[in-house]
C-alpha cells in the first residue's frame, strides 16, 4: 500500500525469474492448435482451445497477481509508473491500427469495390449489378453474383443510439469514479465503478440482442455480402474490446474494494480507464460511419 | 516468485558470481534477464535461418535444371511460401530483436528491459508459432502454398494448414508488438541520466524507429489475415467479388504492412553498421543528427509507397504516378545514410577486422539492391519485371546482403562481449569472402533471368533460362556451406568459450557503454544508473 | 548464341560477357544445344526482350537510362569508398581526422540525389501516361485466366465472337514431369491455340479471371496486367512486327502456375482476316447440336480429347488422381447410375475443381462424363447424352 515510500523503492525494478511467460505461451499453443483444427471440422480442436484458454487465463491470473503484489509492495518507482504509461499508450496505438485495417476495408469496399463492380466496364462480368452500398439504399444486395439472400441494413435507431448513450455515460461515471479516488472518497469511487461496469454489461447485452435481431428479423448475417462482413467484423471486434475493457474495469473495481491504489498512485486504474475511453472513441466512429452513413 | 531485486544496491562490476542467477534449464525458460533472452532470440533465429535456408536449397535444387526432378509443383510452392515466411518472420526479425535485447540496455545504461517478464513472453510466444508454421508441412494438403504475401483468393483454396499459418502469424504479431513496446519504453524511459536522445547510440535510435513501425503495421497484418480467416470459414466476402468484395483490397492492406515491414528488416541493420564503421575508422560517426532524421524520413515515407508492389494490378494513372514518385523519394534519405558512412570512413584510420569487412560488404552490396529497387520503382520498367526473378534478385540483395550481412557484422562485433572470447580472424574472413562470392554467384544472374522474363514462383522454366539457374543453384549451395562453416567454426567455439579471452574492449576505437562493462558482460549490469561523461559514451567514477 | 539486343549498354555487355564465360563453362551439354526462341527468351538473355511495341521500346530506353545513371553513381560513390579504403588505412599510417559534421555537404548530398530522382521520374511519367491509355482500340479481346489456362474472347473489332481456350501443350507438361525435358526451344511455351492479332493495330486486352488472380504478360509487347476475378482490367499493345511472341502467367495461381503460357501470333492484315474467316467457319461447324443423340464410341472419342486437355492435369491421365485431386477411377460419383450429380460437379465445380460450365459446351461435358464412366477400370457402359447436361444446366 505504501507505494510512495521512496526510501526502499529501487530505482529500477527487475523481476526475478518467472515461469509465467513460458507457461502462458504453452497455453497459447493449445489455443492456436485447437482453433485451427476446430474450424476445419475436428471437434477435438474445441477441447484443445478450451484447455488452452483456461490454462492461459489461469497463468495470467497468477502473473497479474505477482505484478499487483509487487506494485502494492512498493517496488514500483515513479520510473516504473512512467514505463507503464508509455506502454499502455503504445498498446492502444496498436489497437487503433488494428481497427484501422477494418475501417480501411470498409472505406475501400464502399468507396471503390462496390461502385467498380457496378461500373460500365464491369458490366461485362456482372451485367445486372447495381453498385450501390446497401446502407445507402435499403434493399440493395451488395452482391454481384446474386448469391446473397436479401437482407435489411441496420439503422441507428434505437439500439445503437441507446448504446451510444450508454457508452458515453459510462465514460462520465468512470471519470467521476476517478475523481472520487483522487479525492479519497473510496466508497464513491467503488460505487461509480460498479455503475460503469454495469453500463458496459448493458451495452454488451444490447449488442447481443441487436445481433439476434439482425440474424432473425433482418436476415443480416456474416454471409450478407461485404456489407454484412464489414458490419459484423467492425461491431464484433468492437464488442469484444468492450468485453475486455469491461473485465479490466471489473478487476480494478475488485482491487479498489480490496483497498488497492492510493489517491496519487493508481496507474492500474488509469490504464483501464484509457482503454475504456479508446473503446468509446472507436464506437463513436462506428456509430457515425456504419449506422448513420 | 521472487519479486525482489537480486542486488538492490549492486555495483557495476562486483558480481561476476551471481549467486541468485538461476541455473540449468530454468535459467532459460524462466528468464527475465535481457541478455539471456537476447541469446534465446539469437539461437532461435539462427535455427530458423537454417530451416528457411534448407527450404531455399530445396527450391534451388529443383531449379538446378529444367524439368521436375525432386518435387511436384505443389510442394515447390509450399517451399517458396514457407521459405519467405520463415526467413522474414522467423529468421531476420527475431534476430534483430535478439540484438535489441542484448545491446539496448547495455548501450543506454539500463539495468534491463522495461518489462522483463513480458520480454520473455515475447520470446516464448514464437515457439508455438514456429511449431505451427513448420508443422504445417505435416498437415493434410501440406503447408500453405500461396506465397509469403498470402494473396487472396488463392489463400481461400488452401487446406487446413492455412489456418494454422494464420494463427501462427497472429501470435508472431503479438510477440512483435509486445517486443516493440518493450523496446520503445526501455529507450524512452530507462536511459541513464545524461544519455539524452541525441547522444544515444545509432543502434538504439534505429530500433526506436523500427519499433514504432512495428507497432503501427503488425496490427494491420493481423487485420488482413483475420479477414482471410473469416472469408475462409465464416462466409464473409471481403475478398470475394461475388459478394461485393475485392481481392485487390487484400493486397492494399497487406502491403500497407508489407512495405514498412521491409524497412523494419533494414533499419536496425543500418543501426549496426553505424556502430561498426566509426569503430574501425577510428573516427566519430559523420552526420549523427542527419542519420537520425534520415532514418525517421525513411520510416515516414514507408507508409505512403505500398502500392509500388501493385503496379500490375491496374491502378489509375494518378495512383501509379503517386506511388512511383513517393517510392523514388526514399532513395534520398537512404543515400544520406550511405554518404554519411563514406564520410565517416574518409580520412579515418581504418583497419579491417571481420566486423568491418561485413560492414563494408553491406554498404557495397546493399547499395546494388537499393539501385535495383529504384529501377523497380519506375512503373513502366516494373511492368516488365514485376513478379520476375529481377524482383527476387532485388530483395535478396537488400535482405541477404543487407539485413543478414549486418547481422553477421553485429555478431562478430559484439560476439566477444556476449561470450567473452574472441572469434578467429582467419575464420571470420573465410566466412566473409566465401559468403560474398557465393552470394553474388547466386543472386546476380537472377537479374538477367528477370529481365529476360523468367517469372518467380515457377517450379519449371523454359530451356533458355537453364544456365543462369544452374549457376544460381551452385552459388546457393556454396552460400549455404559457408553458413555451415560459420556455425561449426565460429558460433560453436564461441558458445563453448573456446578461443582467446576477449578484453573488455576488443576494438581500439569502439565507443559506447557496452564497452565499459567486462567481457563477457556480467549477468546484471547497471543496476544503479551509471554516471556518464558529457558524450554519454563513458562511465565516470 | 547470346542474344545481345542493340539496346544493351556497353558496360553491361562487358560484365555480362564475363558472367557468360563462367556460365558457359558450367553449362551442361543439353542446355547448350537449345536455340534462342524468336519472340520468346533467348539463351542466356541479359536484358529485356527486343521490343516490338512503342511502349516496350520506351521501357527498354528507361531501363537503360536508369542502368547508366545508377552505374555512374555507383562507380562514383564506390570509387570514393575504395580510394578511402586503400589510402586511409591504419597500416598505411593514416591518422584519423576528427571532423564529423558539415551542414554544407550534407545539404548537397540530399539535394543532388533529389534532383537526380526527379530527372529519372520525368521521362517515366510520360510512359506511364501512354501505357494507361487504352482508348481507341481497333480490336478488343477479353483474356480470362482459369486454373490453368487462358480463355480468349474477341469482343469488339474484326473477328468479334471468336472465342477459344489456350492451354499448354500436354506433351510438354508430361516432359516437365519426366524431369528430362531435353532440347525443346519452346519448352513450356507451346500452346494448342495461340491468340491471333493483326499487326499495327491497337489491341486492347481486357483481363479478368475465373478463380484466382493470374497475370497476363508478353515481354516483347511491354505488357503485364493482372487478371483479377470479378473485375475487369485492361491494357493495350500495338505490335509493329509480325511473328510469334511468348509470355507466361506471372501471378502465383496454384500448383500449375508455371504451366499456363501465353502465345500471341501477330499476322499481317490479310492473313488475320483469313484466319478470322477460317475460325468463323470452324465455329459454325463445331457448334454442337445439344439435342443430338450420340453413340457410346463417338462420345468416348470426343471425351478422351476433352479429358486430356482439361482434366488430366489434376486427375492424371490414368484417372488415379493425386494429392487433393480425387481419383476418378473407381469413384462412386463417376460410377453412379444417376448422372445428375456428376454433371452438377462438372458444371459448377467443387472445392479445388473449377466450374466448367463457361468453358465446355453441353456435348463436351456429356462426352467427358461418358469417357470417365467407361475408362480405366470403370466399365459401366453408361452413356451420358448432351440433353441431360442441358437439363442439369437449366436447374
Ligand atoms: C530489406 C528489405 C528491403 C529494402 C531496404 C528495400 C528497398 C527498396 N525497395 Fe524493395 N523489396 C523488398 C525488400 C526491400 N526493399 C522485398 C522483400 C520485395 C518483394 C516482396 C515480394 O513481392 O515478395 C521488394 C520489392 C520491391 C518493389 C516491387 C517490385 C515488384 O514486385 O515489381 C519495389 C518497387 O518499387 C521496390 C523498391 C524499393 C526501393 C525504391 C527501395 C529503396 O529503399 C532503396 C533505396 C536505396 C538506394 C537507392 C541506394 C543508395 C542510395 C544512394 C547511393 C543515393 C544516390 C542514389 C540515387 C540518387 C539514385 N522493392
Ligand atoms: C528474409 C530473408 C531471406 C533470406 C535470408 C533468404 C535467403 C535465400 N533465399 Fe530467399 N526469399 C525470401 C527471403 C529470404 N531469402 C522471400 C521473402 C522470398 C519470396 C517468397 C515468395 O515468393 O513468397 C524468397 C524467395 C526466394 C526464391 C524464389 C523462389 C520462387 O520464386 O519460387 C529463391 C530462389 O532461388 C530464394 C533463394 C534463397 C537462397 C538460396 C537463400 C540463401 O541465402 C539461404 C542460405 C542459408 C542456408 C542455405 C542455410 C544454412 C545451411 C544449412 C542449414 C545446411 C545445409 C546446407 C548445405 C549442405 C549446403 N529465395
Ligand atoms: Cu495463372 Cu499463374
Ligand atoms: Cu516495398
Amino acid at each position: 500500500m505504501s507505494a510512495t515510500t521512496h526510501g526502499k523503492t529501487p530505482y529500477y525494478f527487475v523481476p526475478g525469474p518467472s515461469r509465467h511467460p513460458a507457461m502462458a505461451a504453452f497455453g497459447l499453443f493449445w489455443v492456436i492448435l485447437g482453433a485451427g483444427q476446430w474450424i476445419n471440422g475436428h471437434d477435438w480442436g474445441a477441447w484443445s482451445l478450451l484447455f488452452g484458454l483456461l490454462w492461459w487465463a489461469f497463468v495470467l491470473k497468477q502473473w497479474f497477481g505477482d505484478a499487483i503484489h509487487e506494485s502494492e509492495g512498493g517496488l514500483y518507482s515513479d520510473r516504473i509508473d512512467a514505463s507503464f504509461r508509455w506502454s499502455m499508450g503504445w498498446f492502444i496505438f496498436s489497437e487503433v491500427m488494428f481497427f484501422a485495417a477494418f475501417f480501411g476495408a470498409l472505406f475501400w469496399s464502399r468507396g471503390y469495390t462496390v461502385p467498380t463492380l457496378g461500373s460500365l466496364d464491369n458490366s461485362l462480368l456482372w451485367p445486372n449489378f447495381q453498385g450501390v452500398w446497401p446502407s445507402a439504399s435499403p434493399g440493395a444486395t451488395g452482391s454481384p453474383a446474386g448469391t446473397v439472400e436479401p437482407f435489411q441494413v441496420m439503422g441507428p435507431w434505437p439500439i445503437p443510439t441507446i448504446n451510444t448513450a450508454l457508452l458515453l455515460t459510462s465514460g462520465v461515471t468512470l471519470t467521476v469514479a476517478h475523481h472520487a479516488l483522487i479525492a479519497s472518497h473510496r466508497a464513491r469511487a467503488i460505487a461509480f465503478m460498479w455503475i460503469t461496469v454495469l453500463l458496459g454489461l448493458t451495452f454488451l447485452g444490447f449488442q447481443a440482442y441487436e445481433y439476434v435481431h439482425a440474424y432473425h428479423e433482418l436476415n443480416l448475417k456474416l454471409t450478407s455480402g461485404v456489407y454484412g462482413s464489414t458490419f459484423f467484423m467492425l461491431t464484433g471486434f468492437h464488442g469484444f474490446h468492450v468485453f475486455v475493457g469491461m473485465l479490466m474495469l471489473l478487476f480494478i473495481t475488485l482491487r479498489l474494494m480490496k483497498g488497492h491504489f492510493t489517491p496519487d498512485r493508481h496507474f492500474g486504474f488509469e490504464g483501464a480507464a484509457w482503454y475504456w475511453h479508446f473503446v468509446d472513441v472507436v464506437w463513436l466512429g462506428l456509430y457515425i460511419i456504419i449506422y448513420w452513413f | 516468485m521472487s519479486a525482489v531485486l537480486d542486488h538492490p544496491t549492486g555495483h557495476v562490476d562486483d558480481h561476476h558470481d551471481d549467486h541468485h542467477a538461476p541455473t540449468g534449464w530454468r535459467r532459460w525458460v524462466f528468464a527475465t534477464n535481457h541478455k539471456d533472452i537476447g541469446t534465446l532470440y539469437l539461437l532461435f533465429s539462427f535455427t530458423m535461418l537454417m530451416i528457411g535456408g534448407i527450404l531455399a536449397l530445396c527450391i534451388r535444387a529443383e531449379l538446378f535444371q529444367p524439368g521436375l526432378q525432386f518435387f511436384n509443383p505443389e510442394q515447390f510452392n509450399q517451399f517458396t511460401t514457407m521459405h519467405g515466411l520463415i526467413m522474414v518472420f522467423g529468421a531476420i526479425m527475431p534476430a534483430f530483436v535478439g540484438f535489441a535485447n542484448w545491446m539496448i540496455p547495455l548501450q543506454i545504461g539500463a539495468s534491463d528491459m522495461a518489462f522483463a517478464r513480458m520480454n520473455n513472453f515475447s520470446f516464448w510466444l514464437m515457439i508455438p508459432a514456429a511449431l505451427m508454421l513448420v508443422g504445417s508441412f505435416f498437415m493434410p494438403g501440406g503447408a500453405p502454398a500461396a506465397g509469403w504475401t498470402l494473396y487472396a483468393p488463392l489463400t481461400l483454396q488452401m487446406g487446413p494448414s492455412m489456418d494454422a499459418g494464420i494463427f501462427a502469424m497472429h501470435i508472431l504479431g503479438a510477440s512483435s508488438i509486445m517486443g516493440s513496446i518493450n523496446i520503445i519504453v526501455t529507450i524512452l524511459n530507462m536511459r541513464a541520466p545524461g544519455m539524452t536522445l541525441m547522444k544515444m547510440p545509432m543502434f538504439a535510435w534505429t530500433w526506436l524507429i523500427t519499433a514504432y513501425l512495428l507497432i503501427a503495421v503488425m496490427p494491420v497484418l493481423a487485420g488482413a489475415i483475420t479477414m482471410t480467416l473469416t472469408d475462409r470459414h465464416f462466409g464473409t466476402s471481403f475478398f470475394t467479388p461475388a459478394g461485393g468484395g475485392d481481392p485487390v483490397m487484400y493486397q492494399h492492406i497487406f502491403w500497407f504492412f508489407g512495405h514498412p515491414e521491409v524497412y523494419i528488416m533494414i533499419l536496425p541493420a543500418f543501426g549496426i553498421i553505424s556502430q561498426i564503421v566509426p569503430a574501425f575508422a577510428r573516427k566519430r560517426l559523420f552526420g549523427y543528427a542527419s542519420m537520425v532524421y534520415a532514418t525517421a524520413s525513411i520510416a515516414i515515407l514507408s507508409f505512403i509507397v505500398w502500392a509500388h508492389h501493385m503496379f500490375a494490378t491496374g491502378m489509375p494513372v494518378t495512383g501509379q504516378l503517386f506511388f512511383m514518385y513517393a517510392t523514388m523519394l526514399i532513395a534520398v534519405p537512404t543515400g544520406v545514410k550511405i554518404f554519411n558512412w563514406l564520410a565517416t570512413m574518409w580520412r579515418g584510420s581504418m583497419t579491417f577486422e571481420t566486423p568491418m569487412l561485413w560492414a563494408v560488404g553491406f554498404i557495397f552490396v546493399f547499395t546494388m539492391g537499393g539501385f535495383t529497387g529504384l529501377i523497380c520503382a519506375v512503373a513502366p520498367i516494373d511492368i516488365q519485371i514485376q513478379d520476375t526473378y529481377y524482383v527476387v534478385a532485388h530483395f535478396h540483395y537488400v535482405l541477404v546482403a543487407g539485413s543478414l550481412y549486418a547481422l553477421f557484422a553485429g555478431v562478430y562485433y559484439w560476439g566477444p562481449k556476449w561470450t567473452g572470447v574472441m572469434y578467429s580472424e582467419t575464420r571470420g574472413k573465410i566466412h566473409f569472402w566465401g559468403s560474398l562470392i557465393f552470394f553474388n554467384v547466386t543472386f546476380f544472374p537472377m537479374h538477367f533471368l528477370g529481365l529476360a522474363g523468367m517469372p518467380r514462383r515457377y517450379a519449371d522454366y523454359p530451356m533458355q533460362f537453364a544456365d543462369f539457374n544452374m549457376l544460381a543453384s551452385i552459388g546457393a549451395f556454396g552460400f549455404g556451406l559457408m553458413q555451415v562453416y560459420f556455425f561449426v567454426f565460429v558460433v560453436i567455439p564461441m558458445m563453448r568459450g573456446k578461443g582467446a579471452k576477449a578484453p573488455q574492449k576488443p576494438w581500439e576505437a569502439a565507443e559506447g557503454l557496452e564497452w565499459e562493462v567486462p567481457s563477457p558482460a556480467p549477468f546484471h549490469t547497471f543496476e544503479n544508473p551509471p554516471k556518464l561523461d558529457v558524450t554519454a559514451t563513458r562511465i565516470v567514477s | 548464341m547470346t542474344m545481345m539486343n542493340s539496346d544493351v549498354h556497353p558496360l553491361v555487355r562487358r560484365c555480362s560477357q564475363l558472367a557468360m564465360t563462367a556460365a558457359v563453362a558450367l553449362a551442361s551439354q543439353s542446355a547448350l544445344a537449345v536455340n534462342d526462341l524468336p519472340g520468346g527468351p533467348a539463351v542466356n538473355q541479359l536484358n529485356l526482350h527486343p521490343a516490338v511495341t512503342k511502349i516496350a521500346h520506351e521501357q527498354a530506353w528507361l531501363h537503360n537510362m536508369m542502368l547508366v545513371i545508377c552505374l555512374l553513381i555507383f562507380v562514383a560513390v564506390f570509387g570514393v569508398m575504395f580510394y578511402s579504403i586503400f589510402k586511409h588505412r591504419k597500416s598505411k599510417g593514416a591518422v584519423a581526422a576528427n571532423f564529423h559534421e558539415s551542414v554544407k555537404v550534407e545539404i548537397a548530398w540530399t539535394v543532388v540525389p533529389f534532383i537526380i530522382v526527379i530527372l529519372m521520374a520525368l521521362p517515366a511519367t510520360k510512359v506511364v501516361v501512354a501505357m494507361k491509355d487504352t482508348t481507341n482500340a481497333d480490336l478488343t479481346i477479353k483474356a480470362t485466366g482459369y486454373q490453368w489456362k487462358w480463355g480468349y474472347e474477341y469482343i469488339k473489332g474484326e473477328g468479334d465472337g471468336i472465342h477459344f481456350v489456350s492451354t499448354l501443350d500436354a506433351s510438354q507438361r508430361a516432359l516437365s514431369d519426366s524431369g528430362k525435358p531435353g532440347d525443346v526451344d519452346n519448352y513450356l511455351l507451346k500452346v494448342d491455340n495461340p491468340l491471333v492479332v493483326p499487326v499495327n493495330k491497337k489491341v486492347r486486352v481486357i483481363t479478368t479471371a475465373e478463380d484466382v488472380i493470374h497475370s497476363w504478360m508478353v515481354p516483347a509487347f511491354g505488357v503485364k496486367q493482372d487478371a483479377i476475378p470479378g473485375f475487369v482490367r485492361d491494357t493495350w499493345f500495338k505490335a509493329e512486327q509480325e511473328g510469334d511472341y511468348y509470355g507466361q502467367c506471372v501471378e502465383l495461381c496454384g500448383k500449375e502456375h508455371a504451366y499456363m503460357p501465353i502465345h500471341v501470333k501477330v499476322l499481317s492484315q490479310q492473313a488475320y482476316s483469313a484466319w478470322v474467316a477460317e475460325e468463323q467457319k470452324k465455329a459454325a461447324a463445331k457448334a454442337d447440336d445439344p439435342s443430338k443423340v450420340w453413340a457410346l464410341d463417338e462420345l468416348m472419342a470426343r471425351g478422351e480429347k476433352v479429358y486430356t486437355t482439361n482434366c488430366a492435369v489434376c486427375h492424371r491421365p490414368d484417372g488415379k488422381g493425386a494429392g487433393q485431386f480425387p481419383a476418378l477411377d473407381g469413384s462412386k460419383l463417376v460410377l453412379s447410375e444417376t448422372h445428375a450429380d456428376q454433371i452438377h460437379v462438372l458444371l459448377n465445380g467443387r472445392n479445388q475443381m473449377p466450374a466448367w460450365k463457361a468453358i465446355l459446351n453441353d456435348t463436351e461435358i456429356a462426352a467427358v462424363a461418358t469417357y470417365t464412366k467407361n475408362s480405366w477400370s470403370n466399365k459401366t457402359g453408361q452413356v451420358v447424352q448432351p440433353a441431360e447436361v442441358v437439363a442439369e444446366r437449366a436447374k
